[in-house]
């Protein structure tokens, strides 16, 4: 029997296959892959249970509204509430502004530390050990170190002792709606330091030494070595550092709750998590801490995907 | 069994593991929790059980359970720990929107509105009278007012309180200040404060709370010790923004930065506070009766160091005070043998002189007050508040006359606002202005929080 091929289109695709073949492969291939199916059920189901239901809930809960225990459609009434909310802006304002300088300070430091770290020739794994300690400290007790020894406002206080001793000013630090964001993204990247420097250093082990060779032969100095083989030999972690960055600190809670007793001086700490915090659990209104919630998630995504394109563009240039 | 076949079924069991692991996790439910009325034994689940730190409470409470049982063998109580703070805001939404509650749980007055929401409470006015709580007609009608609704029962209360001015009698001593005398009016604490402070060491003369809406709360207590209000009478707008409510943040500004007398550590909350107190570095501040209960179990404090004056006004004694309480509400679905049965415990437990709550005899000997003016759950006069004096009086440990003063001076009490929460969250940006900011500008902030709270009552949504 002759069998015909339509021109351009794949051989398997046309050529003529007795029919009880394909089952059997599929048979076959299942079989192969069991384990790896195996494996993937727990995880699925992790993801299924505790990330994707509460993620369609929320989105869900946001257009409806829960009294006496009646659940009603609402339509965009939710999202019009949270978005009047009084703290509504600020909590975005003060969000962004923890973002920025959490990209300033928290994204730069671990990076050089690194860059530090990875120059020393003796005691590499102390030094490691050393730095990625507080990662080990339960984030809460950090943050109570913080609150309670570093940024007492009084001359006690071990940040206002130092500053003293130095003859510097001192500063009221979580009472100063100036000094609050500095002071929480200070606790924050000491917090979170330690992994993120790992991270770069496996990354800087990656980059062969002849590069750094043949600049310092073309009398690069320390800065110049830096920028042009440091810099774009880990540019993929170092962009992939950076969405993770931004995507963590948006969600900034723990700093603020513990910190700054919630809302901090004048509200300088209300965060947009803090604010779903309080709508959900102190005011009564899980269905506005949802819609908050979503425009938190959209906002997310968005940056997200512009994130992605022009990585994937720069990619391809 | 061949190796790669071996290998495939131990990962199949061990995910199979995790998957069952994850599910489980996810269950809210156990076997114990299950409320039952089979075999002619009635089961209940009751919340706030003292926690394992707690002896004394503990022990108490099992006590009470055992001779409850004894009492009534046809009924079971399963009792359940949540905490030495049995409703912490956070954890309570969590059960209340998780369907986790026990059968009967505790709650604050003004839970009602999101018990009501959740769906989760039950109507029990048919079942409360006076044959199932024989003390019902004694407790006080404002009390009872706060777990009703549109004429329907939802709760039982079992403590109430309005707040005073708590101080530290040995700090009044070391300053020269008349124990048996504390300040009745604003101006007073404020001469007081700064007395005290003048102490050193740390010591703040008078504390006060700006953060995790409790300074909102206070401003709100402090609003209607002038004889302001915090909405008006529809509810619809803000009404603090008048020579009132500047008056509060005024003199608490004075206080910080002109007499130095409230401390240099603000944004403090319930437990910063009591902390200080239990420290011996507070000398006055805004609570009830039981604040000094709380520095006493939990913050290391000494009963005898404190005393309890009514509320201070502007001239005079306040023209109102902000009152509160607990209670015990019923979850939904329970069958009519497992209300009768909780409205039984909570009436042998929480509603009967010289039992439970009540029972002065055992608290005497241990580290539980006895001589406060709390739970102040009867009506004054009735036959529960007599015998409830006299056992009180008869048993005190605390000094009575410490009290005296507050209990003697009663001040009328008034409710918290609507959306309560979403308008203390607004006044804690004033009141931390105040205490943190020399520079705060009190018309300026009282104006912004007036357009807030506006807009809070306009858009509504939020409950309690």
């Amino acid at each position: 029997m002759a069998t015909t091929i339509a021109p351009g289109a794949p051989a398997e695709v046309t050529a003529s296959r007795p029919l009880g073949r394909r089952p059997g492969r599929r048979k076959r291939r299942l079989q192969s892959n069991l384990t790896g199916y195996a494996f993937l059920l727990g995880a699925v189901v992790c993801f299924a249970v505790f990330s994707w239901y509460p993620m369609v809930r929320g989105i869900v809960m946001s257009f409806q509204r829960t009294r006496r225990g009646e659940t009603t459609w609402v339509g965009w009434d939710n999202y019009e509430r949270i978005v009047n909310d009084p703290s509504f802006w600020t909590a975005w304002k003060n969000t962004f502004y923890f973002t920025a300088l959490a990209l300033v300070l928290g994204y730069a430091v671990p990076f050089f530390v690194a860059i530090l770290l990875n120059e020393f020739r003796h005691a590499k794994g102390y030094l490691r050990i050393l730095v990625y300690l507080p990662v080990m400290l339960p984030p809460a007790s950090a943050l109570f170190l913080f609150k309670y020894y570093a940024y007492d406002p009084s001359d006690a206080g071990l940040f206002n002792a130092v500053l003293k001793f130095f003859h510097l000013p001192t500063s009221e630090w979580m009472q100063s709606t100036t000094m609050t964001m500095p002071a929480m993204v200070i606790a924050s990247t000491w917090m979170n330091m330690g992994a993120a420097v790992l991270i770069y250093l496996a990354a800087l082990q990656n980059i062969p030494g002849e590069l750094y060779e043949a600049a310092e032969m073309d009398g690069a100095g320390i800065w110049r070595r830096i920028w042009n083989v440091t810099i774009p030999q880990t540019k993929l972690i170092l962009s992939l550092m950076a969405m993770l960055q931004i995507v963590a600190t948006m969600q900034l809670f723990i700093e603020p709750l513990i910190l700054a007793n919630g809302a901090g001086t004048q509200d300088s700490a209300t965060s947009v998590a803090y604010l779903i915090y309080q709508h959900g659990f102190f005011q009564n209104d899980l269905n506005g801490a949802a819609a908050l919630g979503v425009i938190m998630l959209v906002v997310l995504a968005g940056f997200s995907f512009v994130y992605v394109r022009l990585t994937s563009r720069r990619d391809e240039t | 069994m061949s190796a790669p076949l071996f290998r495939k079924v131990v990962a199949i069991a061990a995910a199979a593991g995790v998957a069952g692991l994850s599910l489980t996790a996810c269950s809210t439910k156990s076997d114990d929790d299950g409320s039952s009325s089979s075999g002619g034994k009635v089961t209940i689940t009751v919340d706030c059980q003292p926690v394992a730190s707690q002896k004394e409470l503990l022990a108490n409470w099992n006590a009470d359970v055992d001779a409850f049982q004894k009492a009534n063998p046809n009924i079971e109580i399963k009792s359940v720990s949540v905490g030495t703070q049995c409703n912490n805001p956070p954890d309570f939404t969590a059960r209340l929107q998780g369907g986790t509650t026990t059968d009967v749980f505790y709650g604050y007055m003004t839970d009602l509105q999101q018990v009501l929401d959740s769906g989760q409470v039950m109507d029990i006015t048919q079942y409360v009278n006076s044959s199932t709580v024989p003390t019902w007609d004694s407790v006080d009608a404002g009390a009872k007012a706060t777990f009703t609704d549109g004429g329907k029962v939802y709760g039982i209360p079992t403590k109430n309180y309005s707040m005073g001015l708590v101080y530290n009698k040995n700090l009044f001593q070391q300053a020269g200040l008349d124990v048996k005398n504390p300040p009745k009016t604003w101006a007073e604490v404020r001469e007081a404060a700064k007395k005290i402070s003048a102490l050193g060491n740390g010591i703040a003369g008078y504390s006060e709370y700006s953060a995790g809406n409790t300074g909102g709360w206070h401003f709100t207590a402090e609003l209607y010790s002038l004889g302001g209000q915090m909405v008006t009478e529809d509810g619809k707008k803000a009404d603090f923004n008048n020579a009132m409510g500047k008056q509060v943040l005024q003199t608490l500004k004075d206080m910080r930065f002109t007499d130095n007398s409230v401390g240099a550590k603000q944004l403090l909350q319930w437990p910063d506070l009591l902390t200080n107190a239990g420290a011996g570095k507070v000398g006055m501040f805004v609570g009830a009766p039981d604040a000094t209960t709380a520095i006493v179990t939990q913050f290391q404090g000494k009963y005898q160091d404190w005393a309890m004056g009514p509320m201070p006004g502007q001239d005079g004694p306040a023209k109102a005070t902000l009152g509160g309480g607990e209670g015990y509400f019923f979850k939904k679905g329970l069958s009519k043998e497992q209300v009768e049965a909780g409205l039984k415990w909570l009436a042998f437990q929480k509603l009967t002189p010289g039992k439970g709550q009540f029972d002065y005899v055992r608290a005497k000997p241990q580290n539980n007050p006895v001589g406060l003016p709390q739970p102040q759950l009867f009506t004054v006069g009735s036959d529960a508040y007599k015998q409830e004096l006299e056992q009180r009086k008869a048993n005190a440990n605390v000094t009575v006359d410490d009290f005296a003063i507050f209990e003697n001076n009663p001040v009328p009490v008034k409710v918290e606002p609507p959306n309560a929460q979403a308008v203390y969250a607004v006044l804690d940006a004033a009141m931390s202005a105040v205490l943190t900011d020399s520079k705060a500008n009190v018309d300026q902030l009282l104006k912004t929080a007036e357009d807030k709270v506006n807009q809070v009552l306009a858009t509504g949504g939020t409950g309690s």
